[in-house]
């Protein structure tokens, strides 16, 4: 049992793979000799070497174009986009090319990678360094989507993603970046499309995703103390998405609230708010609430951050309002 | 001819009548694609290389069956010279069952891993930066294998060519960029909105690359120049890019008569067309014309039988709708 870090739980995560399997391999901007401008990947140039390890330069195409290319041919690769906001100049690799070729070639070729990437906000970087762009992906057929909310599930879900034969698109949130907990020794992996129950209670179901699982959990316990007993479910794993996990809770509590990072529309939540819709409505007591980012680019300043973002107070509030009114 | 590593197997003479043969059967594939088209046979879109063919079948010749091959769009030829049979690439086209990916992909994705034919890629510039990845793939496996990236000048001024151009010289990755210049963008002429006149080998020296111009309807000087370059890849001597003067004798498009380029240039380059051009070259050879004559009906009757059998596949149903967005065969995203 060590104390980790998120951003240490992945460089633990990415060595466990790259020892078990010499085809994978890592690339991406200052990845190698800086160990990620996250520190994400620290120590992994010194362990693997420069082969396997490889700094790129600023062209987001080419890394993303080089990882779907290794993939089709024998490899495993890990690439890095250092912020996701990036995905936004790569996007066609992503979306037309890794996401597409499988099925357009009536599965000729797979595409077992994985792109890593700092998610979110809650640094004060501003609007083109704070996005919370799992919607981006999730909304393309073709492509995995996991974001991890703790550093056991940073571990076990990168080495599932990266024994995944399909593209995983790994989002990181920054604000968790130097969050800690105590990690087991020993090899750790996890599986893709699993949502895990993280606190179980009668009177809502609370489903949150990436950095805002400890927010709801630090919620749940302040709800507690007012007599409102919620489940908080983490999502973990948009593609494949684990319905069953989610609709056992609602259909349990009958009050659903998602806790979302990401501007308002087309939100993961909003997807999940269908699926519910369609599937447990019966066993629903009140309306399906999203608490979410307005739809507005995110702020830089620190107060105005906080205030777009949900917070845990949010959190109480809107659960307080809706289960009392 | 010095180089031809790429055939051991064949004579010289053979060698040469393949390539003729090959160029044929590029020419004819197309033209009845387009009657094809004319016939509502073929849906959608299909971008020809007719006038274009010499590049394919010099550069395939050029290659191993272990080489591999990036497309663009306009890659029915490229499919067929990597030795993909006629008619799953027929009925791609027309969307059935016996297409080469059973109708999912069209003429603009053709595929077919099993000959190297690693893709054709309807993104401008998108598959560069892949075949640099396919080439990383063989460095780091220590095989010798080369990618080839085919790409038109329209290319040249998006940001993927750039990208993987300095990607693939810092690597020093076994690739071979390959532009065909066919002087025009869709309806644009490329120098109208280009900076430089070479297009893609004015750009070789921000790379480090030299740079490489060949007469692109010349398929024994495309073979020469392009084994050259592979044989410099596989060595370990990084990546070459190497633009082809041509010119497509069509539009860009179906839907596209071609009617703004002026007549006295496209009847320049009727005169160059690289078929007769390459058929003149067999006879001064002493290949005799009753030679030649076979090997063409050859190529009409192979047309005529693979049409048939493509027109004779199955229409795709449901079964393969839902059927490998993932490796696991389905399309699942949820439990």
């Amino acid at each position: 049992m060590a104390q980790l870090t998120f951003r240490e739980a992945i460089a633990r995560g990415i060595a466990q793979e790259m020892r078990r399997d010499e085809s994978v391999v890592m690339l991406g901007e200052d990845v190698g000799a800086a160990g990620g401008v996250f520190k994400g990947t620290v120590g992994l140039l010194e362990e693997f070497g420069d082969v396997r390890v490889r700094d790129t330069p600023i062209s987001e195409q080419a890394i993303l174009g080089a990882a779907m290319g290794a993939a089709m041919t024998g490899l495993r690769p890990i690439a890095e986009i250092m912020f996701s906001d990036f995905f936004a100049v790569c996007w066609d690799i992503v979306a037309n090319e890794i996401a597409k070729s499988r099925y357009m070639t009536n599965g000729q070729v797979t595409f077992p990678l994985v792109i890593r990437s700092g998610n979110g906000g809650g640094l004060r970087f501003g609007a083109q360094h704070s996005q919370s762009v799992e919607n981006w992906a999730m909304m393309i057929p073709g492509l995995k989507v996991v974001v991890p909310s703790n550093a056991i599930d940073v571990i076990g879900l990168m080495a599932a993603a990266v024994r995944d034969p399909d593209p995983v698109i790994f989002l990181e949130a920054k604000a968790l970046y130097a969050s800690k907990m105590d990690v087991p020794d020993g090899e750790i992996v996890d599986t893709l499309g699993s949502a895990k129950v993280l606190r179980q209670g009668s009177n809502a179901t609370v489903i949150a995703l990436g950095s805002m699982v400890p927010k709801a959990l630090q919620a749940a316990d302040e709800l507690a103390s007012d007599g409102i007993e919620c489940t908080v479910i983490d999502v973990r794993s948009l593609v494949p998405l684990d319905t069953a996990t989610i609709l056992r809770e609602v259909s349990a509590t009958g009050r659903v609230f998602t806790v979302e990072e990401n501007p308002r529309l087309c939100g993961w939540g909003a997807e999940l708010a269908s699926i519910i819709a369609d599937e447990v409505f019966y066993d629903l007591d009140g309306p399906i609430v999203r608490i979410t980012t307005p739809h507005i680019p995110l702020p830089a300043a620190d107060a105005l951050e906080d205030l777009a973002i949900p917070s845990v107070e949010r959190i109480v509030s809107t659960i307080h309002k809706s289960m009392n009114s | 001819m010095t180089s031809t590593h790429a055939a051991p197997e064949l004579s010289y003479l053979d060698h040469k009548l393949a390539m003729y043969r090959c160029q044929v059967a590029l020419r004819q594939f197309e033209q009845r694609a387009y009657d094809l088209f004319l016939e509502n046979y073929v849906k959608g879109t299909s971008h020809l290389s007719i006038g274009q063919e010499a590049i394919a079948a010099g550069v395939a010749a050029a290659m191993r069956p272990t080489d591999w091959t990036f497309a663009t769009y306009r890659g029915h030829a490229h499919t067929l010279a990597r030795g993909v049979p006629m008619t799953p690439i027929f009925a791609e086209l027309m969307g059935r069952t016996n297409g080469l990916m059973a109708g999912k992909g069209g003429s603009m994705h053709l595929t077919s891993v099993e000959h190297g034919m690693m893709g054709s890629y309807a993104i401008i510039g998108a598959h560069l930066p892949i075949a640099c990845g396919a080439a990383w793939s063989a460095q780091y496996r220590g095989t010798d294998q080369v990618a080839v990236a085919f790409f038109g000048d329209g290319s040249v001024n998006i940001g993927a060519f750039h990208e993987a151009l300095n990607f693939a010289a810092i690597w020093k990755l076994p690739v071979i960029f390959f532009c065909e210049n066919n002087l025009w963008m869709e309806y644009t002429r490329t120098s109208d909105v280009t900076a430089v006149a070479n297009p893609a080998a004015d750009r070789a020296a921000a790379y480090g690359l030299e740079s490489i111009i060949v007469d692109g309807n010349d398929a024994d000087a495309v073979y020469e120049v392009t084994s050259v370059a592979i044989a410099r890849a596989r060595a370990g001597e990084g990546p070459s890019m190497i633009e082809a003067k041509t010119y497509r004798h069509g539009g860009h498009s179906r839907a596209d008569p071609g009617k703004y380029r002026p007549d006295e240039e496209l009847a320049e380059w009727l005169l160059k067309d690289p078929i007769p051009l390459y058929r003149s070259r067999l006879l001064g050879m002493g290949v005799s014309e009753d030679d030649l004559l076979v090997l063409e009906a050859g190529v009409d009757a192979e047309v005529e039988t693979a049409t048939n059998e493509a027109k004779a596949g199955d229409v795709p149903g449901e079964e393969l709708l839902m059927k490998d967005v993932w490796a696991d065969g389905g399309a699942s995203w949820r439990n």
